[in-house]
């Protein structure tokens, strides 16, 4: 029985659900996607880029090809680690009370924790504004800079890559902007409070990460990745 | 290709293919290797542990949320009179100063968002063993709403780490965490865990299983 008679030809969009009977050699296997979210095989087809594919029962995006996303994220990521850098060492507040200026800085909201039974807080607290969201701007780059310029992958680039998608969730440059917005107007009928230029680089940060995150296609990426192995 | 109406959804997916499939990149493969030949990820038809680990962490999860909510959040020195704010008693003060809007995100974020994440995990863990009302492609939604929304209640957290550094006035005005910091965002980061613990084709496999 060819593959053909198995999945479904004529369903619309670029990938068509499958349906029984079961068990396909390891050659057929290689022409199926499997929903990373609800384990429904399809047809893989080639996606043109632009379009978006779909999980035909749970409607997950399986593949989003877009023109120059390599090239994209590495300019993105790269831009994102130097905003980074800036946001880490301006301040991004500035508190006066009559007369006396207090400014903070990334560093010593980082530090507010250290003192005390909160000491273990800081480390946290610098993992998840600083160090993770910077370990996942370095892994991208390091797996796909290699590519765009039409090497082979560098060497574990598989497993940065892994790093990179498990590290998302707990990246929280963007809960940290938010937070910053609280705490402007809790403290705002207490003293005058003026925002610094590291606020303004975070937000862009913020907006450089989100950006990126939308070129990126989890799929296309590792299928780009087995390709040039080869 | 003639498919007849079958009752729910009639798909075919890896496990009743008999493959297994890469949670990570989709890569089908035919039983065998331990370890995805595409992007390395270990692989499993289904992940045996997942309920078990998704109530451990929410049992975690829970015991700390209780001292986060008994002790206080933030010390705030005005004058030399140290005054204690637990999370609640934040929101109390916030609505009146009159910021209502605040108040509303901080009690969506540190009071609502935890205690719906508590019920929706629970939730989708039961309705994996038992009959429940929601389709599983809400079930699904549901799924992935809670896995987006978890890190969003970190905010409490960051804005006290906020207030910390920037209100230092020495005798005038002094804001310095409290404990409950910590024992929140434990219970933020041991309820994301729960939620990643959980695997969504659970979901749709006990809606395939013909009534019995």
């Amino acid at each position: 029985m060819s593959l053909a008679d198995i999945v479904a030809s004529e369903l619309p969009p670029q990938i068509t659900p499958a349906f029984p009977p079961p068990a396909f050699t390891a050659e057929q296997a290689e022409q199926l996607i499997a929903c990373p979210l609800c384990d429904t095989l399809h047809e893989e087809r080639d996606v043109a880029t632009g379009e978006t594919a779909r999980c035909a029962r749970c409607h997950e995006v399986l593949e989003a090809p877009r023109s120059l996303a390599m090239t994209r994220i590495i300019m993105l990521a790269l831009s994102a680690l130097v905003l980074m850098v800036a946001a880490m060492f301006f301040p991004f507040l500035e508190l006066s009370v009559a007369g006396r200026v207090q400014r903070s800085s990334l560093l010593d909201t980082i530090l507010a924790f250290s003192s005390g039974m909160t000491a273990p807080l800081t480390i946290a607290m610098a993992s998840l504004i600083v160090v993770l969201p910077s370990v996942r701007f370095l892994s991208l780059v390091y797996v796909l800079a290699p590519m765009a310029f039409g090497h082979r992958p560098a060497r574990h680039a598989e497993f940065f890559f892994r790093l990179a998608d498990h590290l998302r969730p707990w990246a929280m440059a963007e809960v940290f902007i938010v937070g910053v917005a609280v705490a402007l107007v809790k403290v705002a009928g207490l003293a005058h409070l003026s925002i610094g230029p590291a606020f303004w680089a975070f937000v862009a940060l913020v907006i450089v990460t989100v950006l990126k995150d939308t070129f990126m296609c989890r799929v296309t990426v590792w299928k780009t990745l087995e390709q040039r192995r080869q | 290709m003639s498919h007849p109406s079958e009752s729910a959804q009639p798909v075919l997916t890896a496990r009743r293919a008999g493959m297994i499939a890469c949670t990570e990149c989709g890569k089908v493969h035919v039983p065998g290797p331990e370890r995805c030949t595409r992007c390395g990820a270990r692989l499993s038809s289904r992940d045996e542990t997942s309920l078990q680990r998704v109530w451990a962490w929410l049992g975690a999860g829970l015991v700390v949320y209780v001292p986060a909510n008994v002790y206080p959040m933030l010390k705030t020195t005005l004058l030399g009179k140290t005054t204690n704010s637990t999370i609640f008693g934040g929101v109390v003060d916030l609505v009146h100063h009159g910021s209502y809007g605040i108040a509303g995100i901080v009690f969506f974020a540190s009071i609502m968002i935890p205690v719906a994440k508590f019920i929706a995990i629970a939730y989708l863990a039961l309705s994996v063993t038992h009959r429940v009302k929601l389709s599983p492609g809400k079930r699904q939604h549901l799924y992935e709403v809670v896995e987006f929304v978890g890190r969003w209640s970190m905010i409490d957290v960051f804005v006290v780490a906020i207030l910390a550094s920037l209100v230092q006035l020495d005798f005038a005005a002094a804001i310095n965490p409290g404990i409950a910091a910590i024992s929140f965002a434990l219970s933020v980061a041991f309820t994301m865990l729960s939620a990643q613990s959980f695997d969504p084709r659970l979901i749709w496999d006990a809606s395939e299983e013909p009534e019995q």
